[in-house]
């Protein structure tokens, strides 16, 4: 796997070590989300959009001179949006292969993997769906 | 302020209030989409399905004419509880939304046409809204919908108008899921039926809140769920007027419908109640609705009412001070259900946030897509409550969401 993929996902889990509780989880998600730059309004188009049952995601992506993936993402809820900021830092800047192949294990090391239900309301599951799609199609170009 | 209940004896009557969410003691605040279960009606499934059970109506053997008993005994509970003049106008049907399609099946293919109207209200569930449009566009018919007020109180003025469509069904919700609106259910269907249409009422978060007489009412249909009702879930009653019910050709063929099948001569259906009761039927969630029905008389709905009047009351009262709160939803009559949003809050963050603290809430649009629509928001907040709230889960809510909002803002 991805050195850098390993480092990131290593960083992310000792950040959420020093959470004793899920309201400090949160309280981080949250800081993450409002850090993450919200998109320019002529970027969050529906053909950009995430359908989650009830806060909306947008993900844009792109491939820079180095062939590598860039994402860009917001959500009108800031909770999913700092699920959206931890996704964007864990996989932006990869080669497309190493996103389509990705095992994100940290996601179940922080206690996360209930939100990633596709039974949850926040459309978090079809964003990382999409995100290795966007790998697939990028690998192909 | 006094309580009408006595709450801490009704709790006790609670098994799942008992358990934590997250480490925190529960506070259930989403009756409007489903109440929890006395012991009584959990019992009474468990009793069924251990002592009793057997498929209805066409046993000889003991156990059959036990379970046809207890059924037929649930049915009659239904008739007295609504005020139905007949035991035969008690349909057994999945739940509201199934009655509202059986109504729209059986009885809207035979009267809708070409151009004829089906009045409906903007604040309706999608249960009270679809049906109609598939009926509508199998028909070449038309759905027209009476508009809200800025508190969300139904426009009577518009009624008052769209009724000189000549409507051939005006179908309304006898309380509003999303906005607690009580529509004055008795006034609507006359002005609806002295206009010439047959009414049907939704009556899904009326009946667990307060007394419901079909016969005051006077209207043609009026459907429930039970588990909004303190009942199981799969189980729900229509009831029909008896004549618009007898001319009514049956929509599901099946076993328990039939009078004669004869692949010769063609079938003859079966009598009031079962021609809408094709197929085995939820024998023991009929059973325990009728005694949640019986558990909700026992408690004494109009103190239930009054009981959930005093602490919406107190939610309202309360959270009308935080800064940047707005209810959606604020009509003179409203019932326990408290409907808002914050400014610049996801309703979905607020909800998790809650959640966490083991406040459970409703968030989004709660089926009622066109109220949204009409206020211009992706969706609300929204605390229902039930006969076993109390005020201090009032103060939880409240502490609640102050709570949330110090970390979102």
């Amino acid at each position: 796997m991805n050195a850098e993929l390993q480092s990131r996902q290593e960083e992310i889990v000792e950040e959420f070590s020093f959470y004793e509780d899920w309201m400090e989880k949160y309280e981080q998600l949250i800081e993450m989300g409002k850090e993450l730059d919200a998109l320019p309004d002529e970027s969050r188009m529906d053909e950009h959009l995430i359908r989650g049952c009830q806060s909306r995601v947008w993900l844009l992506a792109s491939k820079d001179e180095n062939q590598s993936v860039r994402f860009h993402a917001d959500s009108d809820a800031i909770i999913t949006k700092g699920l959206v900021a931890l996704m964007v830092r864990v996989l932006d800047g990869l080669p497309p292969k190493d996103i389509a192949e990705s095992d994100l294990w940290f996601i179940e090391k922080i206690g996360l993997d209930k939100h990633l239900s596709p039974t949850r309301a926040n459309g978090l599951h079809s964003m990382v769906q999409q995100m290795k799609r966007y790998g697939v199609a990028f690998q192909a170009q | 302020m006094i309580s009408a209940l006595d709450t801490a004896a009704i709790r006790s009557q609670f098994p799942i209030l008992e358990r934590e969410v997250h480490g925190q003691p529960l506070v259930y605040l989403d009756h409007a989409a489903s109440a929890q279960k006395p012991i009584a009606v959990i019992e009474a499934q468990r009793e069924y399905l251990s002592h009793y059970h057997s498929n209805v109506h066409r046993g000889v053997h003991a156990l059959s004419q036990q379970a046809t008993d207890a059924f037929e005994r649930a049915r009659s509970t239904v008739q007295y509880h609504i005020g139905a003049a007949h035991l035969e106008e008690i349909i057994w049907v999945a739940g509201a939304t199934d009655g509202i399609n059986l109504v729209s099946q059986a009885w809207g293919r035979e009267h809708i046409g070409a151009g004829d109207v089906i009045l409906i209200t903007r604040m309706e569930h999608h249960a009270n809204i679809v049906p109609w449009q598939m009926l509508a566009q199998e028909k070449g018919a038309k759905v027209e919908a009476v508009d809200i007020l800025a508190d969300g109180t139904l426009d009577e003025d518009d009624f008052q108008k769209k009724l000189k469509l000549n409507p051939k069904m005006v179908a309304f919700m006898h309380v509003s899921n999303t906005l607690g609106t009580i529509n004055d259910a008795q006034r609507l269907t006359s002005m609806a039926k002295s206009a010439g249409a047959t009414v049907l009422i939704d009556g899904s978060q009326a009946l667990p809140h307060m007394i419901v007489d079909v016969a005051e009412l006077d209207c043609d249909f009026y459907v429930f769920s039970g588990h909004k009702a303190y009942g199981p879930t799969g189980i729900g009653v229509l009831y029909g007027r008896k004549s618009i019910l007898e001319a009514m050709n049956p929509w599901r063929g099946g076993g328990e419908m039939i009078d004669e099948v004869s692949l010769e001569k063609g079938t003859t259906f079966a009598g009031l109640p079962h021609k809408f009761e094709a197929g085995t039927p939820h024998i023991s969630g009929a059973v325990a609705l009728g005694v949640a029905l019986q558990w909700l008389t026992g408690v004494g709905l109009k103190s239930v009412m009054e009981h959930e009047t005093i602490l919406s009351s107190q939610a309202r009262h309360q959270l009308g001070k935080i800064d940047g709160l707005q209810f959606i939803g604020s009509a003179p009559s409203t019932s326990g259900v408290v409907s808002f949003i914050v400014d610049g809050v996801h309703p979905y963050d607020l909800g998790t946030l809650l959640d966490q603290q083991g406040i459970a809430v409703r968030t989004g649009h709660h089926c009622t897509q066109p109220i949204m629509d009409h206020y211009d928001i992706p969706g609300t907040v929204r605390a229902s409550f039930g006969a076993y709230n109390t005020l201090q889960e009032v103060d939880s809510l409240v502490q609640g969401v102050e709570r949330a909002l110090k970390m979102l803002r």
